[in-house]
């Protein structure tokens, strides 16, 4: 996906992580506060009973002699909550706002009514903070009923320890849960765009000619692009074809009066008496033989530029091309009396390649060849195997002259010695280009006046 | 020889079919599929020579039901596309070449040469005078010597000479059978190849003559 469009929202995938990521902290910040108030409660509720327990066993050891409040104080009763930490208890028996035994100023915590359950109150009581719990319990002394308040406090640092405690580990789970709901929400992100990148993928890897429709696995969320997806592909196909065949057809509007033309001056050329005007008529013939060579290789050139690009390769063989071409060509050959002599040897010389280019590259060297070379002469068309293919066209032709070594395969360049002959110069760089796009080259031996050799070198797989 | 021509320019027809007379082939000309349906059903071609383009449909289409129909007669393909783009398709559906518009009718020839040879030839391209035969598909000059095979360009001299016996042909009507128009050669080449067919007829009871002034003409040796 390139960044190029001044229009470039952010990313679905950052949204769709940061979105779920949020909801994580949310999440887990709520679990952080339930845990925390829950365990708090719970903890505090503990504390609360064993108090209230401990105060009801004093309670109940509550006795009445000779007219007085008696207790003897159940050992028990201070144990079960001095077991846990080091907090500190505290308690006192009082009757009517006296004092039986234990902490004179430690403050009651005065129920409503008397017989209701224990009363709880939170206080600071000695430079700290209790938790105290009073049980009303009535004693009968004589013919009185004395309400004695019973209260035991204790200070709160288990309780505060337990919290912390319990703070920790909802921190370490919520921080927990929170990493590991972000690491989910990335890959959440990830497999809900994998459609999408597969999509991408299936668009990017097409060749430029590559105009089928697209088919991949698609969640219903996407059909409505890859719809649109493939409509546009459509359009796409149908405007190419039809300028395709537009260039069919203007070809074929063009090429067919140039036809007539020539025919027609062939025959008329063949009654003409005069000599001056069969010369003109021959040159007319030329000129008609000039021009659709040249729209012929143009459009060669065009095409192999086009198909360039599309990297379009098979497997084929390089010796089979080389046979084919040189048969296509031979009765052009036999015109001049010029002889193929084919040095192909046996057995299959494989390739990937693209065959309509080599194809082409090789029909314009050979071409080039039989154009260039006298007539009753020979060409040699040779293909050698080794650390890489060598195809070779060696003819008996007047050869490149020493100022055109540059770069014969330049475009429209032509030599210096063949004014005399049809051509436009695209030949050798159309064979030049499909040399490299194969990551191949073209080389060129030669001497003026005797001939030249025309090789295709591409690379051995 | 007998050609069938599908073609649906009528000038471009009237043009190809003028030029062929010209060398003495018989034409046909079929301006639609329909048409040269008709034609094949009716009469023997030795090749049909096929436009891609035509009103009522592909040529190509004409040419697969050709090859499904089992007709030996060659199919040439005449194609206004570039080199090579259609070549391959062309081939495949069963054209047994094709030639690109414009085209050199010497190359025509050539490729009908080619094609009929590729099939094997038949004994009705034999042309014979006196003791000696010339076999235009299979190249050959068959005399008293024996069979020897034939250059293209002596084999085109021979064709005009044994086409029409005693006539008498210019320098000039001879080059223009030849050379192509792009060939710039002077009138006296053309005495290199009366020289080559002259010593190839050398074994018969036929020999070249030469008419001062005016040209030269086939006869029997007195």
């Amino acid at each position: 996906m390139s960044g190029r469009g001044a229009a470039r929202s952010r990313s679905i995938r950052s949204r769709l992580v940061l979105q779920l990521a949020a909801v994580a902290a949310i999440l887990s910040l709520a679990f952080f506060l339930i845990v925390r108030v829950v365990a708090d409660r719970a903890a505090g509720e503990t504390q609360d009973n064993i108090l209230a327990a401990s105060a009801t066993a004093i309670a109940d050891a509550l006795y009445s002699v000779e007219g007085q409040v008696a207790l003897e104080l159940p050992y028990s009763a201070i144990s079960m909550l001095g077991t846990i930490s080091e907090d500190r208890v505290f308690y006192r028996v009082a009757a009517a706002g006296e004092t039986i035994t234990g902490y004179g100023d430690l403050p009651i915590a005065e129920p409503q009514r008397p017989g209701a359950g224990p009363a709880f109150s939170t206080y600071d009581y000695r430079g700290e903070a209790v938790r105290a719990v009073t049980v009303m319990r009535p004693v009968s002394v004589g013919a009185r009923r004395l309400d004695v308040a019973v209260t035991v406090a204790q200070t709160q640092l288990g309780l505060a320890a337990i919290s912390s405690r319990i703070t920790g580990i909802a921190t370490a789970i919520a921080v927990g849960f929170f990493l590991v709901a972000t690491a989910l929400s990335f890959w959440a992100a990830q497999s809900a765009l994998a459609p999408l990148d597969r999509l991408t993928q299936s668009v990017a890897r097409r060749g430029p000619n590559d105009l089928r429709d697209v088919v991949t696995d698609t969640p219903t969320e996407l059909v409505p692009l890859m719809g649109a997806l493939n409509k546009f592909i459509a359009r796409l196909r149908t405007s190419l074809s039809r300028s395709e065949d537009l260039i069919t057809e203007a070809a074929h509007r063009v090429r067919t009066p140039l036809a007539t033309v020539r025919a027609q001056a062939e025959v008329t050329h063949h009654r003409l008496q005069k000599p001056e005007h069969r010369k003109a008529m021959r040159e007319m013939i030329r000129a008609i033989d000039e021009s659709s060579r040249s729209a012929g290789q143009l459009l060669d050139h065009a095409m192999v530029t086009f198909r360039a690009d599309s990297q379009e390769r098979a497997d084929l063989d390089l010796a089979e091309l080389l046979r084919e071409t040189c048969e296509r060509l031979a009765p052009t050959a036999d015109l001049k009396d010029i002889d193929i002599v084919q040095d192909i040897p046996e057995g299959a010389m494989p390739f990937a390649g693209d065959r309509v280019l080599l194809q082409s590259a090789l029909h314009n060297i050979l071409d080039n060849a039989i154009k260039y070379s006298p007539p009753d002469t020979r060409i040699t068309a040779s293909a050698r195997a080794g650390a890489q293919f060598e195809l070779s066209i060696a003819d008996n032709g007047r050869g490149f002259s020493a100022s055109d070594h540059d770069d014969p395969t330049a475009r429209f360049s032509r030599g210096s010695n063949v004014a005399d002959i049809v051509g436009s110069g695209l030949g050798l760089t159309i064979a030049d280009e499909v040399a490299r796009n194969h990551g191949g080259a073209l080389r060129i031996v030669s001497e003026e006046g005797e001939g030249a050799c025309v090789s295709l070198l591409l690379p051995a797989a | 020889m007998r050609f069938l021509l599908v073609e649906d320019s009528e000038t471009l027809a009237r043009a190809i079919v003028d030029r062929l007379a010209l060398d003495g082939h018989a034409v046909d000309h079929a301006g639609t599929l329909d048409a040269a349906q008709a034609s094949i059903s009716v009469a023997d071609y030795d090749l049909i020579l096929l436009d891609i383009m035509l009103p009522d449909g592909d040529g190509r289409s004409f040419l697969a039901q050709h090859r499904k129909a089992r007709k030996r007669t060659p199919v040439i393909v005449l194609t206004a596309r570039s080199e090579v783009s259609d070549r391959v398709g062309l081939l495949d559906l069963g054209a047994d070449d094709y030639i690109t518009k414009p085209f050199d009718f010497s190359e025509l020839q050539a490729r009908c040469r080619a094609v009929l040879r590729r099939q094997g030839g038949s004994a009705a391209n034999q042309t014979s005078f006196g003791d000696a035969v010339l076999d235009s598909t299979a190249g050959t000059l068959t005399t008293a010597r024996g069979t020897e095979d034939l250059r293209n360009r002596e084999l085109r001299l021979l064709e005009v000479f044994f086409g029409a016996p005693g006539q008498i042909f210019s320098k000039t009507h001879l080059m223009d059978r030849l050379f192509s128009f792009s060939d710039d050669v002077s009138e006296n080449a053309i005495e290199v190849y009366v020289g080559r067919i002259r010593k190839k007829l050398g074994a018969s009871n036929v020999r070249i003559e030469t008419v001062r002034g005016l040209g030269y003409r086939l006869a029997s040796r007195a």
